[in-house]
């Protein structure tokens, strides 16, 4: 069996190949090319996308530049959520590439958060693992960093570098062995038939008789409607990084192997495919 | 607290002001249910009279830091960071019922405001 430290890694270079084209709409100088790139699965669509910006800046006035967004069929996609959450939970039926439509007019501020810099990423990734360590630590953790471990962080997950993030982000990982996990597990559970953005609430890792709950358990508490009952044809997938993983697995251990770098567990839940 | 009281009133010690829905809004039944929020200035950041708000569970951050910005009658220009624990600033989408959750303790949720980054 392999390691389960193999399975960070799998996490971390997951990636999905995705073709960028400019909105019909957008007036060019000349026809703009679409163009490709392997995404990082745990990174942030405004992070990764400089080159895309600059490709189609070739081909467009100045004066018809404005924020840069993104839209999949028709559905604006978050910046501030993980690349791979946008894609499970909108594109996990597509064929690959995952085709991502780029708009540089009519930011729809009711569905997207402003990104004017990589400062504006950077203070929401920091906000998320500070409020996941309130959750499994009460904040004790990430408040007894310093300001360049939590550079660190951010450093590593912007330029990619899975051991200087491992290397800070496994003091924020750790638990008293005779407490068998964190005090709760940092959770978002999204679902694209709810307009709101997610389901968060407290769930410990171990029950009050001392057993581990699983995935299972933390689903029948915050969404039964998820769970299969005895002969009931499957009517959602549940997915994390793509994959679905089985309900008998700890939660702390999808916590500590399958979060993000923000150190939520995103957890996707999609209408099964009706066939 | 009475349900009807859409609009800000003059506040007693035990009730908590009920914040004006916006306009747009038209949330579930659940969404609907009020929970408490303590908000308390930071810095140099003015203090509101009125402390105590009864907010729709619903409400997202980003909303109710509008309320706040227009409230003190913040220049558009001026920014508003409101945090949780006085460490994190929760997601603008964020629903303030989420945090009562996961954060409220005795009945309420304490929220911190700030003109300026407050904590990193």
């Amino acid at each position: 069996m392999a390691d389960d430290k193999d399975v960070l890694r799998d996490v971390w270079f997951g990636r999905i190949p995705t073709c960028f084209t400019l909105y019909q709409d957008e007036i060019t100088e000349r026809e703009a090319e679409p163009f490709y790139l392997l995404l990082p699965r745990v990174s942030y669509l405004t992070l990764v996308t400089d080159k895309v910006k600059k490709h189609f800046h070739k081909v467009m006035r100045q004066e018809d530049l404005e924020e840069m967004w993104f839209e999949y069929e028709g559905t604006p996609l978050k910046w501030h959520y993980p690349i791979g959450v946008l894609f499970d939970l909108h594109a996990s039926n597509t064929a690959l590439p995952w085709n991502i439509t780029v708009h540089f007019k009519d930011f729809p501020e009711r569905d997207l958060l402003h990104c004017p810099s990589n400062s504006v990423i950077e203070a929401h990734f920091m906000s998320s693992i500070k409020e996941a360590d309130a959750l499994k630590h009460k904040g004790q953790v990430v408040n007894e960093m310093q300001k360049k471990d939590h550079k660190q962080l951010w450093m590593g997950l912007q330029n990619d570098k899975f051991d200087q993030f491992w290397a800070m982000n496994r003091k924020l990982m750790e638990y008293p062995t005779e407490e068998g996990g964190f005090r709760y597990i940092p959770f978002r559970i999204y679902q694209t038939m709810s307009d709101r953005p997610f389901i968060q609430k407290l769930f410990r890792p171990v029950s009050s008789e001392g057993h581990a709950h699983t995935l299972g358990d933390l689903l029948k508490e915050v969404f039964p409607a998820a769970i299969p009952q005895d002969d009931e044809q499957k009517k959602y997938l549940i997915v994390i990084h793509g994959i679905e993983p089985l309900l008998e697995t700890p939660v702390q251990w999808l916590s500590e192997h399958l979060s993000h770098p923000d150190n939520f567990l995103h957890i996707s839940i999609i209408p099964a495919p009706s066939d | 607290m009475s349900e009807n009281a859409e609009s800000p009133t003059e506040t007693t010690k035990e009730d908590p002001t009920t914040v004006p829905p916006p306009a747009e809004n038209s949330g579930t039944h659940e969404e609907k249910k009020k929970i408490d929020i303590l908000l308390k200035a930071v810095g140099d950041t003015p203090i509101m009279k009125t402390k105590k708000w009864a907010v729709e569970k619903g409400r997202t951050v980003q909303s109710l830091s509008l309320f706040i910005s227009r409230f003190l009658k913040l220049e558009p220009s001026e920014q508003l960071f409101i945090y949780v624990n006085q460490s994190f600033a929760p997601s603008p989408d964020q629903e303030v019922g989420v945090l009562f959750e996961c954060f409220g303790s005795d009945g309420k949720l304490v929220l911190h405001y700030c003109k300026s980054q407050a904590w990193g």
